[in-house]
């Protein structure tokens, strides 16, 4: 009798373990909550040595969050909420620095190396084809002939 | 008396690179055959004194010497065994020293492989290789002893950085410092080429293998450390484009670009001038971010020292050796020569086109992780320079290049054309744009950027079919296709390999930044949570002791379609010594996703914060850049490295005028 009221205690233990519920979502909107984890991803950890504020558990990044999270349910724009930081901790707070003045070569930076590289590399080109093709003098040839062969087959 | 003996031994080192230095490089000036005989088991000795001085400083750590201040500070007596061994180079310190180490391994194994190649050369490089080290050695004796003594002793050790507590982290220096140190031996080899004013398809020849195998090693280790950042760091991410991150891709970068250089110039002689430049670069940024690292001008997770002194003695060390070379090479351009000319339209201007995006994308990261350092300094403003500038520049950049990867294999040397390239190549575009434009349907949802890393990937993989059918077709023996590929050299089935694990890595960077998702929930027992079509249920928390920690350790069971697949057991660790929390994610890995379950705060004494993700394909990665490292490998042992040179071939070299 006992043995049966404890397998019928234990059934009704395990069934309510097994009933478990759906699990709350840490964030009460989710929409609202994919926005910060969008915006929050470009933001920097002021603390941490080099994270984001939506990968940070510093308690300033997840303040910094909370106060972001509510600005957002005030309505706030995320460039609005952006100037604020910015006002507050300057352009540090930011992973993809503004266009501006001292950020210029920065960002044209790239574009400025693509365009060097390959009009030099054209510029070379070009002269090249102009210039005479080497002539080997005999003893030139000689060594052409020994380094090649036994490599000559391969053409990789 | 042991950390003295290791001090001593590295005194005793420094003075044979000093000989080892002057030995190769003054004795190949005066053509002495002495002094470069000398050179080889000059360089042997080193290695042995810098081995003993490893030595040394292991048995120190697993003795738990804590009169050892590197010890004692990167140490702890409940520490486990592999730990405290790797905990060597777990510091500023022991990592200098294993640089040096691989310094040696690396000088010696040019003493013992290159037995074909001329006297001279062997000495010149042991000679520049001698002078590297003496930089370091210097290093390390003046500002950076790892033997230093402390008294009073304390009773334990501060532990080592409990993020540094993994095999991950074990492997990762060894084989960043193995790839880092490599370049060495290529910009050996040029430096050599320049004082002989030598510089041709022989030189090219010889630095090939040895800097495959080096980037080989770089590809390896930095793949580590993003799979170590991935599960160690517990939120998910495998690449920040930190400062120290960029340190070593950097030389990676250029890296690649020096191999595909060295090949133009073994093969047809050309753009010498600019291989060269590259094999000096390569190193240089090696050692940039060696630097850049180990000066604590940055402030992240793997700098660990501060220290003036020390900044100072690498920025002039780094002069001394950029300036030099790039010195001796503005010296000797008048003498290097043209080599074989080509029409634009070739696969050497391919591959030019190539090195140019690449080096334009070193200069990029160069740029981004510089310039807020440059900007503090000149009092301009602090800004910071993250993930989103260096995905949109990287990106812009390396598309045309991946897009060229499909091309230059299968153009011709000196003339190609592009009206028949396009014709060989139709089938395989055809493919890769049809492939790329439906498979996002099939994966979840349409969009242009997963479209476009697909069609990369896709078109990398296709053309890499055309280049082998061709290759086959084209055989000159009338064998079967059997033994026509059995024929095919092993670096050209390296380079294929390499290939293709670029277009797996490009695979897996654009699902998983495409398809990724996540969702942080509060959990007590029985709860569920689903996503990606996996339910994970929360069967509670329970409390582990590991060996110098503590750990909430929770049970999470996960099934699909309501069969079971998995439990996963996420940790929250507090390690004693240093009281550090540290989230150890559970990861279920799989061939097509991940599943990635961290740990979050303790709400309540049953309910916690979880983190759930789905990763699609991100092991393709990690996958894609193993595939390269050993299409390096495989290339690096073709057989045409290895065949000792006939006599003709070391007359050849001997007679040859210098010009």
């Amino acid at each position: 009798m006992l043995s049966k009221a404890i397998t019928f205690v234990l059934l009704m233990v395990l069934a309510v373990a097994a009933w478990g519920k759906e699990a709350a979502p840490v964030a009460e909107d989710p929409v609202l909550e994919r926005r910060l984890q969008t915006l929050s991803a470009e933001l920097r950890c002021l603390v941490c040595q080099n994270e984001s504020l939506a990968g940070s558990r510093a308690e300033l990044a997840v303040d910094l969050r909370n106060q972001i999270r509510e600005r957002m349910r005030q309505g706030q724009s995320d460039e609005e909420i952006v100037d604020y930081l910015v006002s507050r901790y300057g352009d540090f707070v930011l992973y993809r620095p503004p266009l501006k003045l001292t950020t210029l070569l920065l960002w044209l930076g790239p574009l400025l190396l693509i365009v060097a590289g390959l009009a030099a590399l054209f510029y070379r080109l070009s002269r090249r084809r102009e210039a005479p093709a080497i002539e080997l003098t005999g003893s030139e040839r000689e060594r052409a002939r020994a380094l090649l062969s036994d490599s000559g087959r391969e053409r990789l | 008396m042991i950390p003295e003996l290791g001090q001593f031994a590295l005194a005793l080192a420094l003075c044979l690179a000093l000989a080892q230095g002057v030995l190769g490089i003054a004795g190949a000036a005066r053509g002495d055959r002495i002094w470069m005989a000398a050179a080889r088991p000059v360089t042997q000795g080193q290695f042995v004194f810098v081995a003993i001085a490893f030595g040394c400083l292991t048995y120190s750590f697993v003795t738990n010497d804590f009169s050892v201040s590197y010890v004692a500070s990167h140490s702890n007596s409940a520490l486990p065994l592999p730990y405290r061994i790797a905990g060597v180079w777990g510091g500023h310190e022991g990592s200098l020293l294993l640089w040096m180490l691989m310094l040696c391994v690396w000088m010696t194994a040019v003493t013992v492989f290159s037995r074909h190649l001329p006297d001279e050369m062997v000495a010149r490089v042991l000679g520049v290789m001698g002078l590297v080290s003496i930089g370091f050695l210097l290093f390390m004796l003046f500002t950076s002893n790892p033997f230093l003594r402390l008294f009073p002793i304390p009773p334990d050790g501060r532990d080592l950085n409990p993020l540094l507590q993994d095999p991950g982290m074990v492997m990762h220096p060894p084989m960043l410092y193995m790839g880092y140190v490599g370049f060495s031996v290529a910009f050996a080899f040029a430096i050599a080429a320049l004082l002989a004013g030598r510089l041709d398809a022989t030189w090219a020849r010889w630095s090939r293998p040895w800097t495959t195998v080096a980037w080989a090693f770089l590809t390896v280790g930095i793949a580590l450390g993003s799979w170590w950042a991935y599960y160690e760091l517990g939120w998910g991410g495998w690449w920040f484009w930190d400062p120290v991150e960029n340190a070593s891709f950097m030389p990676w970068l250029i890296g690649t670009a020096l191999i595909h250089s060295l090949a133009v110039t073994e093969k047809r002689g050309s753009f010498r001038s600019w291989t060269v430049l590259l094999a000096i670069f390569a190193f240089a940024l090696s050692l940039l971010g060696t630097f850049l690292v180990r000066s604590g001008v940055l402030t992240s997770v793997h700098a660990f020292a501060t220290d003036p002194a020390r900044g100072v003695f690498i920025l002039i060390f780094l002069s001394v050796v950029i300036g030099g070379s790039l010195l001796l090479f503005a010296s000797r351009t008048a003498r290097i020569g043209l080599g074989g000319g080509f029409e634009p339209v070739s696969r050497e201007s391919f591959l030019l086109t190539n090195n140019v995006l690449l080096a334009a994308a070193t200069g990029s990261v160069l740029l981004g992780t510089l310039y807020p350092l440059a900007l503090d300094a000149l009092g301009l403003g602090k800004i910071s320079v993250g993930p989103p500038y260096f995905d949109a520049v990287f990106a812009a950049v390396m598309a045309p290049a991946l897009f060229l990867m499909g091309v230059g294999p299968l153009a011709r040397w000196k003339k190609a054309s592009l009206p028949d390239l396009a014709v060989r190549l139709r089938w395989a575009f055809g493919v890769s744009v049809v492939a790329a434009l439906l498979l996002p349907f099939a994966l979840g949802q349409w969009s242009a950027l997963v479209s476009l890393g697909l069609l990369l990937a896709i078109w990398i993989a296709a053309s890499s079919v055309v280049q082998l059918r061709e290759r086959v077709r084209n055989a000159a023996s009338g064998a079967g296709v059997w033994a026509r590929l059995a024929t095919t050299p092993r670096a050209y089935y390296g380079m294929l390999l390499a290939h293709l694990g670029v277009a797996v890595f490009v695979v897996g960077v654009t699902l998983v930044k495409g398809y990724e998702s996540e969702r942080d929930v509060r959990m007590g027992p029985g709860d569920t949570v689903e996503l990606g079509g996996y339910v994970f249920r929360f069967d509670g928390v329970r409390e582990v002791n590991g060996p110098n920690y503590v750990a909430a350790r929770a049970e999470i069971h996960v099934s699909r379609e309501g069969k079971t697949m998995t439990r996963m057991y996420p940790e929250k660790r507090i390690y004693r010594v240093q009281n550090q929390p540290m989230t150890e994610a559970a990861i279920d890995p799989g061939f097509t996703r991940d599943l990635y379950v961290s740990l979050g705060d303790s709400l309540g004494p049953t309910q916690w914060v979880v983190r759930v993700q789905h990763k699609p394909f991100v092991d393709w990665i990690w996958g894609g850049c193993l595939l390269m490292a050993l299409g390096g490998l495989l290339a690096a042992s073709d057989r045409r490295y290895r065949v000792a040179s006939s006599r003709a071939r070391e007359q050849a070299y001997a007679a040859a005028p210098a010009r």
